[in-house]
């Protein structure tokens, strides 16, 4: 029998997607928060994009102030359950733990960060009353961490503030793309529903905004328009074989699993075509769900891959085995995926060349494409006077998170074209002082 | 093999470390269960006439992850019927005959002192201990600490003892009160063979924020305990080494506060004590730590190449001085092994904001502090809070030519005298202007 089975049952997929940080106990964060030092100009600070007073919330914890903890959290990121649960702190804050220069395990901050959040979440405990009316009407596109993070901070001095998501449920890619043994979904929706019960914010589901009158009623209602709409769908490849029935996007891919977990179809052998984190999710949780092989196949050196080594790691502990060097040519199969055809490839002054004649077939029965995801540049034309970089990005003042467009605001994925639910959650923040600075000023 | 061997005044146990009279004697099976796992000696729960107790009865501090490194409890003397307790004496005797055996006691009359003196002894114990420092309920009742804190009291009380024992007799002194060489020269001019101490600190171990009483809590209500465990050592350490150093008490000591490892029980042999007494590290781990101190002891013996306790017994005492017989041109600074440093700078912070201002952090961004070596007065404190061993040592700057003491000092004049004295230690030393601190705000 393989280690894991395609599982029957939700207690099968509970087991399968068993967090990897799993909320500890009142004992763990005892003992847990004793050991941190309460470093003088903590390098955990530093290294979070939100900068929460890491050294103080743990002192909260073990004085059993957990609600003092949770504001503490709060106070600079109002993610603070679900980034201490889905946060790569590996390479943050417990990277940046004095611990790790003697070889000490450093303090598991995400861990403690998510225990003490979960206090005052799973209790409905006020910490936050908005401010008075300020008479401020601001207009929030997308219910992910960019555009909730700026929906609250705006709530909190006082302003209106609808937010309008297309989809049906908010938390963005919390919910839609985040591995789900890093995240279970109540918890990617527990926390936004208690921070709408803090701030009392609206939002309006299945709402999506796809025309240039849309747009133009939004800036006749609104003072400003914050922009949290992330990225698209994943980029085409280009590749011959590419609608081959079995060929799935990451992004689509995971999506599924993440909502729909046992209508996934999971192919025996499986190929990932990518060098990303959302590659790592993709074959992680393919082999979670029953593959019995699943390949990643990475165009370039292993060492130029863009996830993070911890994620590699977690792919290869379920059997993911990692292929390297290797582009593909092309999808082969009559109607559905039966192959992927693979090249070796070199760099030959400085681009990525195939080697000629190194072409291969590799028996599969799904390929999944996490070749990135597209930037949402007809959404962003349709505004009109919004700035792009040459990769789509919205281009931003980088205190202010003002477009080139005055009215709007932007933050989150598509202004930093796809990084982490903390570096969102801290775009939608200063986004909203941005916007306040600029309505009160 | 070094000779573990002890002897408090001619009572002989096979090694020091004896179980203080307490919850951990309260039977003779505990004692043989003791006795079986190594224990040299142990002093029995307080005879007397026999109590009624309350529940609850113990509190403590915790810190950190450690717990009970503070300990106070409100339970009084035996509350077995003494007929029991004398029977038990005498079973444990027949079973471990070279093993110290002491009957701790506590009456009132002189009487009273006579027939219990007797009786235990007939039970068979190798030595009496008169417990004068019980510093809660007994003590409301004119015994325990009561007695521990009127010298001439205890004295009398002692020469009443004596007036019929045959066996060593031991006085075991309160803490709990300013000088403790006072009571223990009375056990001397009583006729004591030995002291004890410390009994517990009088103490309140904490408070119930919820509930508005302090602990430990007897029907919403509570009152003193006796403090103990392991913060307690350094005060006992201290009065050990008072009573050791006296030249009027001159009685072999039996040191207990704080001892769990053998590390503790050589501290205080070191400062003079003849062996040790146990208590609060057995409640909370068992006799099971015995098989941690006994092979510890030993092996520091070996190291040192002593053959008998006597071999060290007190070789601390000469070099624990008074304040004014220290050398005040000695002069260590403070050094940081940045290949060692993890950059937590709690040495900055704590020289910073809770000494003399003698660390930098550099400005190049780099994140491991320098000693400004012309502001570090050499006070350890960064050393302390270092939480890498040895990353911060203290390194002696003077070339060991001069010793000078503050008592050379007042002969030579050097000493200051006004308020405004130009001889101020501390005089030109820099310090930032108070106004500093305001630029520092983030």
């Amino acid at each position: 029998m393989p280690e894991y089975p395609t599982p029957a049952t939700a207690q099968d997929l509970d087991q399968r997607f068993a967090q990897i940080k799993p909320y500890m106990n009142a004992t763990m964060a005892h003992y847990e928060s004793a050991r941190c030092l309460f470093c003088y100009d903590a390098p955990c600070v530093k290294a979070c994009p939100t900068g929460i007073d890491i050294p103080l919330f743990i002192r909260q914890i073990h004085t059993h102030n957990a609600e003092g903890a949770a504001r503490t959290i709060y106070d600079s990121n109002y993610f603070g359950n679900i980034c201490g649960k889905v946060c790569p702190t590996e390479v943050l804050c417990e990277g940046a733990c004095v611990y790790n220069h003697q070889h000490v395990k450093p303090i598991e901050i995400g861990r403690l960060q998510s225990y003490a959040t979960s206090q005052v979440v799973n209790e409905q405990k006020r910490l936050f009353s908005p401010a008075p009316a300020n008479g401020k009407k601001v207009a929030v596109i997308g219910a992910g961490p960019a555009g909730i993070a700026c929906a609250c901070e705006l709530r909190l001095a006082g302003c209106e503030v609808e937010v309008f998501e297309a989809k049906e449920q908010p938390s963005g890619l919390v919910l839609h793309g985040c591995a789900p043994y890093k995240i279970a979904n109540e918890d990617a929706l527990n926390e936004v529903a208690w921070l709408q019960s803090q701030f009392g914010f609206n939002i309006h589901y299945n709402h999506n905004i796809e025309s240039r009158e849309q747009w133009q009623a939004l800036e006749q209602q609104y003072d400003a328009i914050f922009l949290g709409i992330g990225l698209g769908a994943t980029q085409a490849a280009g590749l011959r074989g590419e609608d081959l029935e079995h060929v799935s996007g990451a992004t689509e891919y995971i999506e599924q699993i993440k909502l729909d977990p046992m209508s996934v179809r999971v192919g025996r052998k499986v190929v990932v075509i990518g060098g990303g984190n959302t590659a790592m999710d993709a074959a992680s949780e393919s082999a979670r769900l029953g593959a019995e092989e699943v390949t990643l196949a990475y165009r370039r050196p292993k060492p130029e891959m863009k996830a993070y080594e911890f994620e590699y790691e977690l792919a290869k502990s379920v059997g993911v085995k990692g292929l390297f060097n290797v582009a593909p040519v092309a999808i082969l199969g009559d109607r559905q995926v039966e192959g992927i055809r693979l090249a070796a490839t070199r760099v030959e002054a400085g681009r990525l060349q195939l080697v000629d004649g190194s072409e291969f077939d590799l028996a599969c029965d799904a390929v999944i494409l996490a070749t990135g995801q597209e930037k949402r540049s007809a959404l962003v034309a349709q505004i009109g006077g919004i700035e792009t970089d040459r990769q789509g990005r919205i281009v931003v003042h980088p205190e202010t998170f003002q477009s080139s467009h005055p009215k709007y605001f932007a933050g989150g994925d598509a202004v930093n074209g796809g990084a982490e639910v903390v570096n969102a959650a801290a775009h939608g923040k200063a986004a909203a002082r941005g916007i306040l600075g600029r309505l009160n000023g | 093999m070094p000779d573990l061997s002890a002897n408090l005044a001619g009572i002989k146990s096979p090694n020091p470390f004896w179980l203080a009279s307490a919850p951990p004697t309260n039977s003779g099976y505990q004692i043989m269960k003791a006795f079986d796992a190594g224990w040299g000696g142990a002093v029995w729960k307080t005879l007397g006439v026999p109590v009624v107790n309350v529940s609850s009865r113990y509190g403590a501090i915790n810190y950190r992850s450690n717990r009970m490194v503070g300990f106070n409890n409100i339970e009084l003397i035996s509350d077995r019927p003494l007929r029991d307790n004398l029977r038990e004496i005498e079973e444990v005797k027949k079973y471990f005959p070279h093993h110290a055996v002491v009957a701790s006691l506590m009456v009132g009359s002189r009487a009273e002192w006579h027939q219990i003196v007797k009786d235990a002894e007939n039970a068979g114990a190798d030595g009496l201990e008169l417990n004068f420092g019980c510093p809660h309920g007994m003590c409301e009742r004119g015994m325990g600490s009561a007695v521990g804190q009127e010298p001439e009291v205890l004295k009398l009380i002692t020469s009443w003892v004596m007036e019929v024992a045959t066996v060593p007799v031991i006085v075991k002194l309160t803490p709990n009160i300013s000088d403790i060489t006072e009571p223990a020269q009375a056990a001397a001019q009583g006729g004591a063979n030995a002291i004890s101490l410390i009994n517990t600190i009088q103490s309140l171990v904490g408070v119930d924020i919820d509930n508005f009483v302090s602990y430990p809590v007897v029907d919403g209500k509570s009152t003193n305990g006796g403090y103990c465990g392991p913060a307690v050592k350094p005060i006992a350490l201290n009065m050990v080494k008072n009573c050791a150093q006296h030249p009027g008490v001159r009685l072999p000591i039996s040191a207990i506060g704080g001892i769990e490892n053998w590390r503790d029980a050589v501290e205080y042999l070191l400062l003079g004590a003849s062996n040790v007494q146990v208590c609060t590290a057995v409640m909370h781990y068992g006799f099971g730590i015995i098989r941690e101190m006994i092979p510890g002891l030993e092996n520091y013996m070996r190291d040192k190449g002593f053959q008998r306790l006597d071999d060290f017994i007190g070789k601390a005492l000469p070099n624990v001085l008074h304040w004014e017989d220290l050398n005040l041109h000695y002069d260590v600074k403070a050094s940081i092994n940045p290949d060692k440093c993890i950059q937590c700078q709690l040495c900055y912070t704590a020289c910073e904001d809770g000494a003399h201002q003698a660390i930098r952090i550099p400005e190049d961004g780099s994140r491991i502090p320098q000693i400004i070596e012309e502001n570090c007065v050499g006070c350890n404190l960064c050393s302390l809070v270092c939480p890498v061993e040895n990353c911060i040592t203290m390194v002696r700057k003077d070339d060991g030519s001069r010793h000078e003491n503050w008592k050379d000092f007042v002969v030579a004049g050097k000493a200051p005298e006004t308020f405004d004295d130009e001889r101020a230690g501390g005089l030109g030393h820099w310090v930032p202007a108070p106004t500093d601190a305001l630029k520092k705000r983030g």
